[in-house]
């Protein structure tokens, strides 16, 4: 969930009111926003570097403010400003309007060339002019680019923003794509100028953009945007040229995104500039653009398309568990920024969905924006009426069962992890990895969960050897899935239950687990015998001590093994002590 | 083996027993208390006897009470406790002697000869005549003597030195006949429930008393309640798993069905496009999820159904338990359900104190007609009721499968704040439909970790400390039962 960070004085002060923090937690909370923090950027600095960094830096008071991941149109001042007065009825939600050049001339042109094609296809265009913008206003445009980059445009690697001086560049634009050694241009804060493998390398220890190096690194061509005079604007989506950086008395602004998701660079573009159209000369207007592609269909930017869904009063009546009137419901919505208005057709409610809301799919988003309006906290509660009568799935049935009684005969329960290194379920337990019908992991983190466990085993031996400063024996028991590789299933692998214990002390105890294995089978009711009881006889295991190992037969059919572990295997998992082990499938026993 | 210890140890204890009475009988004489000195000397018996009886007759209770006291004491010595017997050596010389006298040489022989002969001679009792034809010969000078230094010694010997003078007693020092020890005794008093009858404590009530009806008799040493009990020998069952089975009890006393879970392994279709999951959603992204190289596919698909094969991978966290069931329902005539799980789920994240790649999500659902959000916020109300959870609140949210969507939040009064407890909301058309669900049925559901609860139940910090091998079984062992709403 994205956080946004606003001064809380200059918050106030576009809503036109004070209010506590608590208070502001409230309105937060009701409009799906939460305050997670109240702050400073001295605090900050203290927190993260230490008091001496943090000595002359702001303490203004920020709030934190956590976004629903959906709400782009939340991510900077303007557009939460923006968001809580139309919902406390104090501001009409603006109209966003694409126009022409003032003086009549010829749109702003970005032509894209087909060597884009392999490595960042899409681009899209606007131009905000005659900006006003005073260090606040910059600080945030700058940080709402930021955030977007972060979210819709996960990490630049769907989209990429771009912003320029547009007085300091001339216009058809490029956008290309060029080997790395071909591009050549003075970047943002630099001194001097670089080719784009130069500037690569570079940026490896760069905090901030070597985690986008990656996005183009390994391409053959870089994307790259020029002006008539072969000025480079960007490199996307790494960074922007020195020569056309916007500053604070910037007053034409041109804005670029490329994309390799054109929806999501269509929706970026629209945030920008319905975002920031607010400090033009005319308001929420925003200068269009021309991008032609390759096959020379020429497209007009931004979009900043309304559309109109209908629906009736009644469904959201029947979906929220309310009773509103439709012109009370077309209200509530025109509060979250969705004018409507009722059709005079029955109970009609026409929507119009602005630019700003793409999360705005179906007709349920709909619903949920007229109860977020109504007050979520104010909806009755009531228990629906559904009867069903209750069931146990078997086998967790069984389980809970067992693991009672397991207590009852003196183990206690460990909990251990599905997921383990290669080693515990292999060398560790003197088996071959190829043997084991492990299912593998492809991108884990640590070594630490290579596959999914074949055995409880390892975990238990794991959870001794991490508490072998407690008194002997330590008995255990688990009682849990194993997962096996199953061609037969859908997904290749299958779960399976398992019940494993282990006797740790100074003598192996194979007498206690046997007794063990005595007492689980007498509480499923199975006699001992060779037919339709059960029984063990000797068997070689490789985990195992030799000579000490039997494998358990239930009415004729394998379940499992008990005996002493082999001195290799203790020592593996760093114990010191005999120790003996049953491990059985309980699946048989449904 | 053992039987004549038992015979041994109950024959001394009977002879004991008259001891103690004779004891307890004499303290029952004076008031006031009596000395364990005296005691010796009335019975004449030795006093370490008698403090061994004292002893005794503390263990039994308030019988007596004894105070621990020291006292100066005269004793005679091994030669002072011959004289006292045999008489002084001058005695013995003296009586020694014939009327007609003895060879000085053959009196010299006696054990006491030499010194009985000096203090005899000093005593005026004998004569030397040393120019007796044959030798030198011994004579009495007088009939009879009075053996003072035996009868002072025999004195003593009957705890009755008082009597004698300190100048006495210190001349029968200097002779080695008397030593002056420090004595410990005890001052015997009658204790609160004193008797001259021995009634011995048992410490035990035995089969034997209950047969013989002899406990009616007997009394019993005190218990030291102060002291902790012997630990049972048991097992234990582990703290979350014990607040687990907690969840499915109320579950099931909401009438909710569990849900098959346990296919830890997952395909993306049913765990992430089934679920309306969008392609570009955080949760698809290869640092949350694990995916799986072996199998690296899955199949069989219901074609209908099926969009996109993906790569199978594990469940995320992000993800609910609940498309496959959903999509079963589909299958058949509809009829209403309410389904949960409580199981694991998977994200590949790096352990920390509060985060693990692995944690057990407790899922609810209901389908029916017509359902509300008001009866998601009702059933909701009751589901955290039972957890002991009254005071709700509910804030707007996003989640890629639910519209609406709610967080759930109670008040906590520890914290003095709303904290979130869970995560809720009414499936999105997107995904019923598809699955062949008719129109109009729809389908709430919540969810929230197992783990946290149990942390906070349990007053554990470090999730590691609860979840996995590193678990602390001392903590294990000492966790109390889990009842939610207390």
């Amino acid at each position: 969930m994205p956080t946004v960070s606003v001064k809380r004085d200059l918050l106030f002060e576009a809503l036109g009111q004070k209010y506590t923090d608590e208070e502001f937690d409230e309105l937060c909370f009701e409009f799906g926003l939460e305050l997670d923090e109240i702050t400073s950027e001295k605090e900050i600095l203290i927190r993260e570097q230490g008091g001496e960094k943090a000595e002359g830096a702001s303490d203004v008071v920020l709030y934190k403010i956590d976004v629903p991941a959906n709400r782009y149109d939340l991510l900077c001042l303007e557009g939460l400003v923006r968001g809580l007065q139309v919902f406390k009825e104090k501001l009409e939600a603006p109209r966003y309007k694409r126009v022409s050049p003032a003086d009549g001339g010829e749109p702003q042109r970005l032509v894209i060339t087909e060597e884009t094609a392999s490595v960042r296809p899409h681009a899209v265009a606007a131009v905000l002019r005659n900006i006003t913008f005073t260090q606040e206003r910059y600080e945030s445009f700058i940080e709402l680019q930021e955030k977007l980059h972060q979210n819709i445009c996960r990490k630049r690697t769907l989209v990429a923003i771009g912003t320029h001086d547009l007085d300091t560049i001339s216009g058809p634009f490029t956008y290309t794509a060029k080997p790395p050694g071909e591009i050549r241009f003075k970047p943002l804060s630099q001194s001097r100028e670089y080719t784009a493998a130069e500037l690569m390398s570079l940026y490896k220890t760069d905090s901030h953009l070597r985690h986008y190096l990656h996005i183009i690194e390994n391409e053959p061509l870089y994307p790259v945007i020029y002006d008539s005079n072969g000025i480079v604007l960007s490199m996307p989506p790494i960074i922007n040229g020195d020569h056309s950086k916007i500053s604070l008395n910037t007053k034409n602004i041109f804005i670029e995104c490329t994309a390799t998701d054109l929806t999501k660079a269509k929706i970026t573009l629209d945030m920008v500039v319905t975002m920031f159209s607010e400090y033009c000369d005319e308001p929420f207007t925003v200068e269009e653009a021309e991008v032609v592609y390759p096959d020379g269909r020429l497209s007009v930017y931004p979009e900043l398309a309304y559309r109109t869904e209908t629906l009736s009063g009644d469904f959201i009546n029947k979906r929220v568990g309310i009773n509103e009137s439709a012109e009370s419901i077309a209200q509530l919505l025109t509060r979250m920024c969705l004018r409507s208005e009722v059709s005079g057709e029955g109970d009609l409610i026409q929507v119009e969905i602005p630019p700003t809301r793409a999360d705005v799919i179906h007709a349920c988003d709909i619903m949920e924006d007229a109860a977020i309006a109504y007050g979520f906290n104010n909806i009755v509660r009531s228990t629906p009426r559904t009867y069903t009568v209750a069931n146990q799935l078997p086998v967790n049935k069984l389980t809970e069962l067992l693991r009672q009684d397991l207590a009852a005969a003196g183990f206690t329960e460990a909990l251990t992890f599905a997921l383990c290194s290669e080693e515990d379920i292999a060398d560790k337990l003197r088996k071959n990895i190829t043997e084991t019908r492990a299912v593998h992991i492809s991108n884990p983190k640590t070594a630490d969960f290579q596959v999914a466990r074949t055995s409880l085993l390892p975990g238990l031996l794991k959870t001794i050897a991490a508490n072998r400063k407690m008194p002997l024996p330590l008995k255990l028991f688990e009682i849990s899935d194993v997962v096996l590789k199953d061609e037969t299933k859908d997904v290749g692998a299958r779960n399976n239950r398992r019940l494993c214990a282990v006797y740790y002390n100074k003598s192996p105890g194979f007498e206690v687990i046997h007794g063990l294995l005595d007492r689980v089978m007498q509480l499923l009711d199975v006699k001992p015998g060779r037919n339709q009881g059960y029984h063990i006889q000797a068997a070689e295991d490789s985990t195992f001590f030799p000579g000490r190992c039997a494998e358990i037969f239930s009415c004729g059919k394998s379940i499992g093994h008990l005996g002493v572990l082999h001195p290799d295997v203790i020592s593996r998992f760093e114990l010191t002590m005999p120790c003996s082990a049953i491990d059985i499938d309980i699946e048989p026993f449904l | 083996m053992i039987f004549p210890v038992i015979v041994a140890q109950g024959d001394s204890s009977m002879a004991d027993n008259g001891l103690l009475e004779s004891v307890l009988r004499l303290v029952e004489k004076v008031d006031g208390g009596t000395d364990s000195q005296d005691v010796a000397a009335d019975l004449g018996v030795d006093h370490q006897v008698i403090v061994g009886a004292v002893k005794s007759l503390q263990a039994l209770g308030e019988v007596i009470s004894a105070e621990q006291k020291s006292s100066r004491h005269w004793e005679l010595t091994g030669e002072g406790r011959e004289i006292a017997e045999q008489g002084s050596h001058e005695a013995r010389v003296f009586n020694a002697i014939p009327d007609e006298g003895l060879p000085q040489n053959q009196l010299m022989k006696m054990p006491s000869g030499k010194v009985g002969f000096s203090k005899a001679m000093s005593n005026k009792w004998i004569r030397l005549d040393k120019a007796h034809e044959g030798g030198p010969r011994v004579f009495k000078t007088v009939e009879a003597i009075e053996d003072t230094v035996r009868d002072k010694l025999q004195l003593v010997q009957k705890g009755q030195s008082a009597k004698l003078e300190d100048k006495e007693k210190n001349e029968l020092k200097k002779r080695k006949l008397l030593s002056e020890v420090t004595v410990k005794s005890y001052w015997i008093t009658k204790g609160s429930s004193f008797s001259t009858t021995i009634t011995k404590q048992e410490t035990e009530l035995t089969p034997e008393m209950i047969a013989s009806g002899s406990w009616k008799e007997k009394k019993f040493k005190p218990y030291n309640f102060e002291a902790m009990g012997v630990a049972p020998d048991c097992g234990h069952l582990h703290p979350l798993m014990k607040v687990r089975t907690q969840f499915r009890q109320i579950f099931l006393e909401m009438g909710f069905t569990e849900m098959p879970t346990n296919n830890f392994i997952e395909s993306s279709f049913w765990n992430f496009d089934s679920l309306f999951q969008p392609q570009q959603h955080p949760a698809r992204d290869q640092h949350d999820t694990f995916f799986i190289s072996d199998p690296a596919l899955a199949h069989e698909f219901p074609q209908d159904y099926l969009e996109r094969v993906k790569k199978v991978h594990s469940e995320g966290g992000y993800g609910s338990q609940g498309a496959r069931m959903l999509y079963k329902l589909a299958q058949q005539k509809f009829t209403p359900v309410k389904y949960f799980s409580i199981d694991r789920v998977f994200r590949n994240e790096t352990l920390d104190a509060t985060h693990l790649a692995e944690f057990h999500q407790i899922e609810g659902v209901v389908a029916d007609y017509g359902l509300t959000l008001g009866n998601l916020m009702g059933i909701l109300h009751q589901f955290f009721t039972k957890l002991g959870i009254t005071k709700l609140r509910f804030k707007p949210a996003y989640n890629p499968y639910t519209e609406p969507s709610m967080e759930v939040f109670s008040y906590h009064e520890g914290l003095k704040k709303w904290v979130e407890v869970g995560n809720s909301g009414v499936f999105r058309p997107e995904m019923l439909l598809p699955m062949g669900l008719p129109e109009g049925v729809s389908v709430i559901a919540w969810g929230l970790s197992l783990e946290r609860p149990t942390m906070i139940k349990y007053g554990i910090n470090n999730i590691r400390e609860l979840v996995g091998h590193k678990v602390n079984l001392q903590m294990v062992y000492d966790s109390p039962i889990c009842r939610l709403d207390s």
